[in-house]
């Protein structure tokens, strides 16, 4: 048996069980900005039909995602790589029938994700490149320079006092600090 | 008609890798009279940061409109990305107070206020509404005629609906009607508005590799001989990564992936070499000597 088809199995086999389920976690997700309406999500599925994620892997179902978020699973959630597998190209958003912003729920639990220490490694290396020179990539010194050559005006450097700032008063430094810490 | 100026937002991928779609973009804008004002400073849009902090994407997000507004001008980005998360938070800023005030609290701190007073568009949307199509067919020197591509719009200048106010999700059109400007022909294929796959390219690079493999043989399949993108995002997915994208699939594709701005400069009778051609990683000579 494949390894993969043993990880679906296992999943499968995993008993739900009441003390699993947090009950207020639906509230508190329902206070995310985004993500409000949770609570209207009536399953159709939608999400899912239309997700093009869903058609390359079995693992991202954004309706399990929702129903698991209705539950209180955030044990489950909250640790799992499949959060980290929406492309956010927003089609669930338009999709759904009841105006359940799908994918900025998915960013609200990915946000929570964080704030619990889960964060992949290439979201560290993105914000840890605008912390230190406000674009979203280190771009190298020769690249800056022959932009000259190409005839292109030069790169501004970021206010980098600012940026730290905007990290630190919206909570991320925090995140951060604990993370490294 | 509207003054053609604007603050060009160049975002982190285009300095980063893709210079080619700013050379040609500087190159057609400068022949249709768009004049482009460089932002004085500004940081990266904030996209990557809505992920892990929202509060930190939107204050990013919000800094750049601030300085946009400090400049009295609208922002023309390059960049679907850009265009979604700037004009997403700078709607929202306009229409929630409370969202606004909370804001504003964070942009206290680094001495700066939103007031409201800007605007944000795509490339497509200053090409499209504000230069305008008879404007544009005017500048054609040598029509395309012999070409059938096809268009990549991606993601977010077209979703979520709410925020886009000229497109249509399911067909959108701005793209395909720039093309046929050109006098290019714009092939119809499937699953047409279908992304890229790139955001999640380093979280798990298997996925949107098959996926954008599977959009380059719905355009193979009905005969295109280029892809046109107005991303550098996506542009990355199908030309930086073809050959990733080959060896996944195990096929053959070479099929060139040009900046809209590209086919248009070629429309225009500029010179291939001025508008970049030879930086793109999947070789588009067969296509030049179509021409």
């Amino acid at each position: 048996m494949s390894e993969k088809k043993q990880t679906v199995l296992e999943e499968k086999r995993k008993v739900l069980r009441i003390t699993d389920m947090d009950p207020k976690f639906k509230y508190e997700i329902s206070k995310i900005p985004g993500a409000e309406k949770i609570m209207l999500c009536f399953q159709c599925g939608s999400c899912t039909a239309d997700c093009p994620i869903a058609r390359f892997t079995d693992s991202y179902r954004p309706r399990k995602l929702m129903r698991m978020t209705h539950l209180g699973l955030k044990e489950r959630l909250l640790p799992s790589d499949v959060i980290w597998l929406c492309s956010t190209c927003f089609t669930c958003i338009d999709h759904c029938p009841q105006g359940v912003e799908v994918a900025s729920i998915v960013r609200a639990l990915r946000n929570l994700a964080v704030k619990e220490g889960y964060m992949p490694s290439v979201y560290k290396d993105l914000s840890s490149s605008i912390r230190e020179t406000g674009y979203a990539y280190k771009i190298p010194e020769l690249r800056l320079r022959k932009r000259g050559e190409l005839g292109l005006p030069p790169l501004p450097k970021a206010n980098i006092e600012s940026i730290v700032k905007i990290f630190d008063i919206t909570g991320f430094s925090k995140t951060v600090e604990e993370e490294t810490t | 008609m509207p003054e053609l100026k604007y603050l060009i937002f160049l975002g982190c991928v285009i300095p980063y890798r893709i210079a080619s779609y700013e050379i040609s973009t500087r190159k057609v804008l400068e022949k249709l009279g768009v004049e482009l004002v460089e932002m004085p400073e500004f940081n990266c849009c904030g996209f990557p940061m809505d992920p892990v902090n929202h509060e930190t994407m939107l204050t990013l997000a919000a800094r750049n409109l601030c300085l946009a507004e400090q400049q009295n001008l609208p922002i023309m980005t390059l960049c679907n990305g850009c265009f979604g998360i700037l004009n997403h938070v700078n709607k929202d800023l306009k229409e929630d107070k409370k969202l606004k005030e909370r804001v504003n609290g964070y942009l206290k701190e680094i001495g700066m206020e939103f007031k409201g007073t800007t605007t944000v568009k795509h490339l497509v949307h200053v090409l499209a509404e504000d230069v305008g199509f008879e404007k544009i067919k005017e500048s054609i020197q040598k029509p395309l005629n012999q070409l059938r591509v096809a268009q990549h719009s991606g993601c977010h200048i077209v979703r979520p609906a709410k925020y886009i106010d000229s497109e249509d999700p399911e067909n959108p059109t701005i793209l395909k009607n720039l093309i046929k400007a050109t006098g290019a022909q714009c092939l119809d294929y499937m699953d047409e508005t279908e992304c890229c796959g790139n955001p999640i390219i380093g979280v798990n690079p298997n996925i949107p590799l098959l996926l954008a493999g599977e959009k380059l043989n719905h355009i193979r399949v009905v005969g295109a001989q280029a892809m046109i993108t107005v991303c550098p995002f996506c542009h990355m997915m199908y030309d930086l990564n073809q050959p990733r994208i080959e060896r996944a699939l195990n096929e053959k594709f070479g099929i060139p992936v040009l900046h809209y701005t590209q086919l248009l400069g070629l429309a225009m009778d500029i010179d291939p070499e001025e508008l970049a051609i030879k930086d793109l990683r999947v070789d588009a000579s067969k296509l030049l000597n179509l021409l």
